[in-house]
């Protein structure tokens, strides 16, 4: 009688859970077994995921311009091809998770259930306003990024839950990601950011990651850039403006020391990212 | 604890664990149980590749598997690669010849990840083959030697083909 | 280089100067060989260790009967368990086996209990049910307090470890220019892959011991293990389980005595692991250090005058750190001639975790430090990095500060002008892959943000240990019926002895196959693996026993067929005579015969220093120089290191791929220093005691290497052959950093360079 239940459809995860909320939810594992391995974590009952077909496809649905990406889909699938193409910061955030056999297995799903303010994902789920389908016995319920993370390591799911799915609007304009690290691979975010230009909407939205116990949108900066920039159609960026931008990120973030980095720095370095990712999508 | 019991396939067979623990990662049960110590643990939390093994066609660190969970799924080890107790396959062969082995402890991670990444990609370029090599670390060799034997491994096979 | 008149040698592949692939590589590449943690047996228990989560404190009260009461578990031990001497030490034993109640806890990490038990995850609960109360006291951490003497000791030794001086010269001699800085540098750590593993057999009625166990120095070992267990040396015998590297962190005890006392105890054979997180806490790091220095030069840029003041972090306890400050002090000059020197040291005990030997061996540090001020120096002097080396460069026949003469081959000019002769590499590409920028797949930076710099570094290390040290290694070579059999107790830790030791008995012996007996106790000691020692001292050893068994088959030969014994040699695979009307396969001419021959081979004595620092302290010294391009991201602070460019005196490369593979291993250590290594300590707690925290160079942060071997052989060298571990890691720091202060046009004092500390 084995205390891993390896279910084979979504509908039989579900009740799994529902009928034992208190077990171990398992995916790529990426975090999971770290905790495990390390002692902080004695797993008693187990519900893998990895063989859930459901949660390891994505869909373009070409009338609402969504992606929905199973919780399930390692990142390594969103580094490439269509998927890559259509959220092209999801894809440039995946790359940078961990290394190659850590993209194989972990996955989007995994990254908001571990709710790490430094999580690779969360800034860009949050700069483009996704949507988070979280199901269970008693059905599907709809959560934007922002209301899901609540804290570090702390989220808005509820016992008997799990995340399906991510829906992620398709945006026409220009996105990517940048995170920093004192190494070229396998790093945790020192600092990361996520913006999106918005061209037909004329908006930009920027999120930070790694500077506050959740993600950060920089709503203050996005609307100061509305007023002074003609989002739909600028080409360049005054070097003014640029500047005002870096600081104005900076102020809007709440780093904190730790033995990674200092709080100087992360605000120093999101402020840089903030005008290198805002003059690269004007000028792109 | 409740001990475990299930079947993993391994390298093409099918292996039962029994009176398991549940929290034993497939690296454990690999190098404790099965007796395939190829897989080495040098950090158990996916930042070193030296547990590197093939999980349905992916490589991926088989200390962040959970052993029982990885029920039906194919997995290969270094042991499973195609070499013999005198025979060694042609990643293998290099390594050895290009002076990439020292210490040897990340060498099996690396074997199954330079595998792995001829066989998805038989022409990587340089950078190529550092950006899929990025999660085996190696501390002796500073991976110059490896660099050398992932492209005569390479250049090798688009030969073997030409013929 | 000469190996006597007896054998002519040749390039037959497998021989000396070829590169002859490792014995052990075919199972190393298959899985197959045995690293120490592959090793079991039957009924062996897991073991596990209890340890300090307080940098200082008093143990109040030691419960371990909860953990008795766990189902699985077979014992639990504690201070009160060791039979024998209760403390152990490289120098001086001062390290507790377990820390006792009563007693003090000088280090977060320290052992306090040890069990054994059925499952790891048995022994990790064992551990959870111990009750220990402390006394959490306030832990000394600031070196410059533990200088003062009205700081009171933390143990009854002292604080200080050793404060060592070096005077020279005019002390009041004054240059027309002068640069000072202070100088810092992290705590590294070793972070070999194969993770702390050993395995211990008892034997019946508790007697004796056999312990497998991957180690850089077996006899060293057994000398504590024995004392600790209160059991004769011959009575503790140590098998060498395969290593996973060890670059200094495997020269002290660290899991020894507690296995072998599990394995006596439960009279069962007991396995103890440790996981990464234990094993930063189980060994010792570099020693952390703050360095400041001054140095003057006249108006043609040469040295007048060099002051010093090195203040080393040694931790809780005493380690090699004596001997670690020493290396420092006594290469404060650097590869430079240098009249008057005043340079001050001091390494002492704090609550910090202990730190002890690691490649370069106090050199890292002392080189940091010079070199950054050389660069200063030629900027102050109007000259370039390269020109005032050149005028500086010290020569064979010149003195160290210490008084002593190199005598050795010392190329130091040319190994700066053979790295200067090394093409640059191509600029950054006008749309470059995103890995070639620093930041990577971090998409940081665009070429626009990058700025590039070139830097210096040259560096003088010395071989083998010091200051009288009574240094030897051990050899047995046997032949009998054509095949020779080695057997020495060097300890093989992936650097490639066992290569070594074959193509040494392939080119003296003249035969192709050669046995390399188990590496075990069973014979005598090779000294430690480590002050890139072995390939002279193990290959002297290997090189002196294989010539005895050689020249006693010459007499044999000789007597057998007629011959005159001194007209014979080994030329190739046979037995000839110098005339060339004899030839006899050495196969042939061995079949029949054992013989063997067991030798103690030693350096030149040295001496101690006085009290200003003088004395022929070191046997023998090897030089390189590094040049680093870095391009850096000037608004973040990060980096990428795109070449590394070294000449490196060898003496002689007996295995050229090998020499390679040393030199490239080292570059990517030194690297880790310059850029992203660093254990982070706070109030004695390390707070980064994991691979996701400590960060090795990866595959991506690996820079280009063109290098050029300057092979100058040393006649001083048994086989004319340098040492190459340690240089190919010291200079290359300064290097890097040089070429970060190159590209920031600001100085860099601290390594590894942190972002904050280059863009803030």
């Amino acid at each position: 009688m084995s205390g891993v239940l390896v279910p084979a459809t979504l509908a039989e995860a579900v009740s799994a859970l529902a009928a034992d909320p208190a077990a171990t939810l398992l995916a790529g594992g990426t975090d999971v077994m770290v905790e495990t391995n390390f002692g902080h974590r004695r797993p008693e009952r187990v519900i893998a995921l990895r063989g859930v077909p459901e949660l390891r496809q994505w869909h373009h649905d070409r009338d609402q311009n969504t992606v929905r990406i199973g919780a399930g889909v390692p990142w390594a699938q969103m580094e490439q091809g269509e998927l890559a193409a259509l959220v092209p910061a999801l894809a440039q955030a995946a790359r940078t998770v961990g290394s190659p056999q850590i993209r194989a297995a972990g996955t989007l799903g995994g990254n908001l259930g571990t709710s790490s303010p430094a999580g690779d994902g969360l800034p860009v789920l949050w700069a483009l306003d996704a949507t988070v389908e979280l199901v269970s016995a008693a059905g599907v319920r709809r959560v934007s990024a922002h209301e899901f993370t609540t804290g570090v390591k702390r989220n808005a799911l509820r016992p008997g839950e799990l995340i399906a799915a991510v829906e992620i609007p398709v945006v026409t304009g220009w996105q990517a990601y940048a995170k920093v690290g004192p190494r070229n691979a396998m790093v945790i975010s020192v600092v990361s950011a996520c913006l999106v230009l918005d061209r037909p909407a004329g908006t930009v939205r920027l999120a930070l990651g790694a500077v506050g116990p959740t993600v950060i949108r920089c709503r203050d900066t996005e609307q100061w850039l509305a007023g002074q920039l003609d989002l739909r159609t600028a080409t360049t960026v005054p070097a003014d403006v640029a500047n005002e931008t870096a600081r104005r990120v900076s102020a809007e973030a709440r780093p904190i020391d730790d033995h990674r980095s200092t709080a100087d720095y992360r605000r120093h370095a999101v402020g840089v990212l903030g005008r290198r990712l805002l003059e690269r999508a004007i000028t792109s | 604890m409740n001990p475990e019991i299930y079947t993993l396939r391994i390298n093409g067979t099918s292996r039962e664990v029994r009176d398991a623990w549940i929290g034993e990662s497939l690296l454990y049960v690999l190098r404790e149980r099965l007796g395939l110590p190829g897989a080495k643990g040098a950090c158990e939390q996916g930042e070193c590749g030296s547990c590197t093994v093939l999980m349905d066609g992916d490589a991926v660190c088989a200390c962040l598997v959970l052993a029982a969970s990885a029920v039906g799924a194919e997995i290969v080890t270094v042991e499973g690669l195609g070499a013999t107790a005198d025979t060694v396959t042609d990643v293998q062969y290099a390594m050895v010849q290009a002076g990439a082995v020292q210490c040897g402890f990340c060498t099996p991670g690396l074997v199954v990840a330079i595998h792995h990444l001829l066989d998805t990609n038989p022409e990587p370029s340089d950078l190529e083959i550092r950006e899929a090599l990025s999660g085996n670390l190696c501390r002796c060799t500073g991976y110059g030697r490896i660099f050398d034997a992932v492209s005569d491994v390479a250049a090798r096979r688009r030969e073997e083909a030409r013929r | 280089m000469s190996l006597g008149t007896r054998t002519r040698p040749d390039t037959r592949p497998g021989t000396l100067g070829t590169s002859a692939l490792r014995p052990d590589g075919i199972a190393k590449v298959q899985g197959r060989f045995a690293f120490s943690s592959d090793l079991w047996a039957e009924h062996a228990l897991w073991g596990a260790t209890l340890r300090s989560p307080h940098a200082r404190a008093r143990i109040v009260r030691l419960d371990v009967t909860p953990a008795w009461q766990i189902d699985g578990v077979e014992t639990v031990i504690t201070a009160q368990d060791v039979p024998g001497q209760p403390t152990y030490g490289l120098i001086i034993a001062d390290q507790p086996v377990f820390a006792a109640v009563g007693g003090s806890v000088l280090y977060a990490g320290q052992p306090i209990a040890a069990v054994a038990a059925d499952h790891p995850e048995t022994c990790r609960r064992a551990l959870e049910a111990i009750i220990v109360e402390y006394e959490v006291l306030e832990p000394l951490t600031d070196p410059e307090r533990a200088i003062d003497p009205a700081t009171p000791p933390i143990h009854p030794d002292g604080n200080v470890f050793r404060h060592q001086r070096v005077i020279t010269g005019d002390p009041d001699a004054q240059g027309v220019v002068s640069v000072e800085g202070t100088y810092e540098i992290g705590m590294q750590d070793q972070a070999f892959l194969g993770l702390e593993a050993a395995l211990a057999l008892p034997d019946p009625g508790g007697t004796g011991v056999e312990l497998y166990v991957a180690t850089q120095w077996l006899h060293e070992d057994r000398k504590q293990i024995a004392a600790c267990l209160n059991l004769p040396e011959d009575k503790v015998r140590l098998v060498l389980g395969g290593v996973g590297g060890a670059f200094g962190a495997r020269e002290d005890i660290s899991l020894q005595v507690h296995t072998c006392l599990l394995a006596l105890r439960t009279g069962r054979p007991v396995r103890v692991h440790y996981s990464r997180e234990e094993s930063f806490y189980g060994h010792v790091h570099r020693h952390p250090g703050t360095i400041w220095m001054r140095h003057h030069a006249d108006e043609q840029g040469r040295l007048v005058k060099i002051e010093a003041r090195f203040v080393l972090d040694g931790g809780a306890y005493c380690s090699t750190s004596p001997a670690v400050l020493v290396n420092a002090v006594t290469h404060a000059q650097g590869p430079y001639r240098c009249e008057n020197a005043v340079v001050d040291g001091w390494v002492v005990r704090t609550d910090n975790p202990p730190c002890g030997a690691m490649r370069g061996f106090g050199v890292v540090q002392a080189c940091f430090a010079h070199e950054m001020q050389m660069e200063k120096l030629a900027d102050a002097c109007g000259l370039s990095p390269v020109e005032l080396r050149l005028r500086n460069a010290m020569e064979t026949g010149d003195r160290l500060i210490t008084g002593q003469v190199v005598r050795n081959v010392a190329p130091v000019a040319q190994c700066i002008r053979e790295t200067d002769a090394l093409p640059l590499p191509p600029p950054l590409p006008r749309d470059p892959d995103v890995l070639q920028l620093p930041g990577g797949t971090g998409l940081t930076a665009r070429p626009g943000n990058v700025r590039r710099g070139v830097g210096w570094g040259v560096s003088i290390k010395n071989l083998m240990y010091s200051e009288g040290f009574d240094d030897y290694a051990t050899a047995r070579c046997t032949l009998a019926d054509g095949v020779a059999t080695v057997k020495f107790a060097t300890a093989e830790v992936g650097q490639g002895f066992v290569m070594l030791a074959q193509q040494i008995a392939r080119t003296v012996l003249g035969v192709d196959e050669v046995i390399l007996d188990t590496i075990d106790t069973q014979i005598g000691s090779a000294g430690s693996t480590s002050a890139s020692r072995q390939t002279w001292m193990s290959g002297g050893a290997v090189d002196a026993a294989c010539r005895a068994v050689r020249d006693r088959l010459l007499v044999e030969t000789a007597r057998r067929h007629g011959r005159r014994e001194a007209d014979l040699l080994v030329e190739g695979t046979d037995i000839v005579d110098a005339d060339g009307t004899f030839r006899l396969a050495v196969v042939e001419a061995s079949q029949g015969l054992s013989l063997s021959e067991t030798v103690e081979y030693r350096h030149p004595p040295t001496q101690e220093l006085d009290e200003n620092g003088q004395g022929d302290c070191h046997v023998a010294f090897a030089f390189v120089a590094h040049r680093a391009v870095v391009d850096v991201d000037v608004d973040l602070g990060l980096m990428k290191v795109v070449q590394i460019a070294t000449a490196q005196d060898v003496g002689r490369a007996l295995n050229p791929l090998s020499v390679v593979g040393q030199i490239e291993g080292g570059v990517a250590q030194g690297l880790g220093l310059a850029v992203m290594e660093e254990i982070v300590v706070t109030d004695g707690r390390v707070r980064n005691a994991s691979f996701t925290d400590y960060l090795l160079p990866t595959a991506l942060d690996a820079p280009d290497v063109v290098m050029t071997l300057i092979e100058e052989p040393d006649p001083l060298a048994p086989l004319g052959a340098k040492g190459v571990g340690e240089p190919p890691c010291i200079s290359v720091t300064p290097a890097i950093a040089n070429a970060v202060r190159n590209a920031l046009g600001r100085d860099v004092h601290r390594v590894p360079m942190r972002p904050q500390d280059l863009c803030l």
